[in-house]
């Protein structure tokens, strides 16, 4: 793999009813080293393995999942994603996916750092808690906002790190990443306007300078 | 399915010790049938005290392989679409040369004179097996517990002629509470006044020291919760205790029971060959490391283990996995919730069964 960033390709609307799933198979190139983490069971990784001809892993907490990840075929490893890279040597990875994770990690900066220890590139999923749906709920009930992105009462959410698409520009920078590309969903649609008030969930595609 | 037991005859194996057994012969049992590119073989490496007849209706015993809620047409190791082999481990008393074998230098049988085996030998006989059948490279090699380090020693030894291997409830290396229990059972025989130095053959064997060892074995085997949930503390056929040594808990019985039982169909010298054979295993000694040990592996890997399983625990499949992360190996891995103790892969075989179908199915996919 070079280091060039990926070419552009053409946009499909939704893959395996997800549209971050959708723009993850844009970005990797065919034939690419990938790892999933917290990747359910293996559904986005079978996909790529077959269509994409990548060489796919997956790490998840879930034995039930990773079950059925290996039933289908997907090198799934049952682990801790806080703590499961640390076995994997440097840039052992084309590509290093969190799908709709990073707000349930307990250290979301070190599983960052981690994935792009691993891989030469990170694509970041993760649902927007700056969408106006999300403020105007907290501003108008005073309590923890509820959404349908964001359906858990307090007590019981797996998100324990909510974080906007300002957030992890922020947090991208700071840590002296270079952001390639990034997309805005909300519902079917993509976005470019006001994307931190409007985005229900961005895709960042991110490396090392 | 009715199957029958076959033997190989090759002039000699030469050991890891540096000993010779000549001529040296291995009892051997195959299911389904050898597809023309040769490609579709898996070796299934067997556990302790078990034997070549994993699967199917034995034609001389009549009895059901020790496997064959795994083996079979539509199983996990679905004989429609493979060639499954499986021999009787070198130092066994199934039908492979080992201690109760008669040397052919003295017309008697070996005994202790019978060159201490290991792992890495058990795999070289198999790898002349699988030779002498013109298989070239094996689809896979899966074993749990013993078979598991067979299964992990033939990845290593033979990187080449492996495309997946599946290690399942087993360690890397024997620890120090796992040598522990089997020096108790190589005790109980040796203690026995009719082990006689091993020269028991043609009289009474140490029955007494065996039946011991296993009962030791076979309480390792299962957890607290299947000991509790099998006999709890039933009494064996009375409604109050006896007051005396006979048996007063079904626990005591079932343990005489196997104990007794496995007497007639094991021999107490193979007992101490292949408890030795483990014990010395260490897959990354005389490597450097255990990842180094894997450096030269191509296979896939599905490691398994059980949750209740405190004899070959969990974190021993960890390392194993994790050694092979860090080797950037293809690797799949899970811990499976089972309360069957380490007994686990013999019994509890439906999640099992899902994932050995689905990993082989797509392994095969690649290779075909």
């Amino acid at each position: 793999m070079s280091d060039a960033p990926p070419r552009k390709q053409g946009f499909v609307r939704e893959l395996l009813g997800r549209r971050d799933y959708a723009i993850i198979s844009e970005i990797i190139d065919p034939g690419a080293k990938v790892l999933d983490l917290g990747c359910g069971d293996g559904e986005l990784l079978q996909w790529l393995a077959e269509n994409k001809n990548v060489q796919a892993r997956g790490v998840e907490i879930s034995g039930e999942k990773v079950r059925r990840a290996i039933a289908r075929g997907v090198s799934a490893y049952q682990g801790d994603i806080d703590q499961g890279l640390a076995d994997y040597p440097e840039l052992a990875f084309d590509y290093v996916i969190l799908s709709q994770t990073l707000q349930e990690t307990r250290h979301p900066r070190k599983v960052l750092s981690e994935m792009l220890r691993v891989g030469r590139r990170a694509i970041v999923a993760f649902p927007n808690f700056g969408h106006w749906r999300m403020r105007l709920s907290m501003l108008a009930s005073g309590r923890a906002p509820r959404t349908k992105l964001f359906p858990h009462q307090w007590y019981d959410s797996p998100n324990i790190h909510f974080l906007t698409v300002h957030d992890f520009e922020d947090l991208a920078a700071a840590e002296g990443l270079v952001v390639e590309r990034r997309y805005f969903l909300a519902g079917r649609r993509r976005l470019t306007l006001l994307p931190n008030l409007t985005a229900e969930v961005a895709v960042f595609l991110v490396r090392k300078p | 399915m009715i199957v029958e037991v076959n033997t190989a005859r090759f002039d000699s194996i030469t050991l890891d010790n540096g000993a010779t057994v000549a001529p040296v012969e291995v009892a051997y049992e195959t299911y389904g049938a050898l597809n023309p590119a040769r490609s579709n073989a898996i070796l299934i490496l067997h556990a302790w005290t078990g034997d070549a007849h994993a699967a199917g209706i034995s034609h001389e015993t009549a009895k059901p392989g020790w496997w064959d809620n795994m083996i079979g047409p539509g199983k996990a190791f679905d004989t429609n679409k493979y060639f499954v082999i499986c021999s009787n481990v070198l130092s066994g008393c199934n039908g492979t040369t080992g201690p109760s074998s008669v040397d052919p230098a003295t017309g008697c049988p070996y005994a202790m004179t019978f060159p201490v085996t290991t792992i890495g030998d058990m795999v070289r006989l198999q790898r002349m097996l699988i030779d002498s059948m013109g298989i070239e490279r094996l689809l896979a090699v899966a074993g749990g517990s013993m078979g598991g380090m067979q299964a992990l020693e033939w990845a290593v030894d033979y990187p080449e002629r492996v495309v997946c291997c599946l290690p399942i409830a087993t360690t890397w290396r024997h620890s120090a509470q796992q040598i522990a229990f089997n020096e108790v059972g190589r005790q109980a025989i040796m203690a026995d006044p009719d082990w006689n130095g091993g020269n028991y053959y043609g009289k009474q064997p140490p029955a007494r020291g065996l039946a011991v060892a296993r009962m030791v074995g076979h309480i390792t085997f299962m957890s607290d919760d299947s000991m509790r949930e099998k006999f709890g503390r039933r009494l064996r056929g009375k409604d109050a205790f006896g007051f005396d040594f006979e048996v007063d808990f079904e626990v005591e019985s079932y343990l005489r029971y196997r104990g007794n039982q496995f007497v007639s169909r094991f021999d107490a010298n193979s007992y101490l060959y292949t408890t030795k054979a483990m014990d010395y295993f260490d897959l990354a000694a005389g490597r450097g490391s255990l990842a180094a040990a894997f450096e030269k592996c191509t296979a896939r890997f599905l490691v398994i283990s059980f949750s209740s399983d405190w004899l070959y625990p969990s974190y021993q499949s960890r390392e194993i996995v994790s050694a092979l992360r860090g080797m950037n190996h293809d690797v799949a891995y899970v811990d499976l919730e089972s309360n069957y103790g380490h007994d686990s892969f013999l019994v509890d075989v439906a999640e099992q069964s899902q994932l050995v179908s689905g990993f082989l199915a797509s392994t095969f996919e690649k290779v075909r």
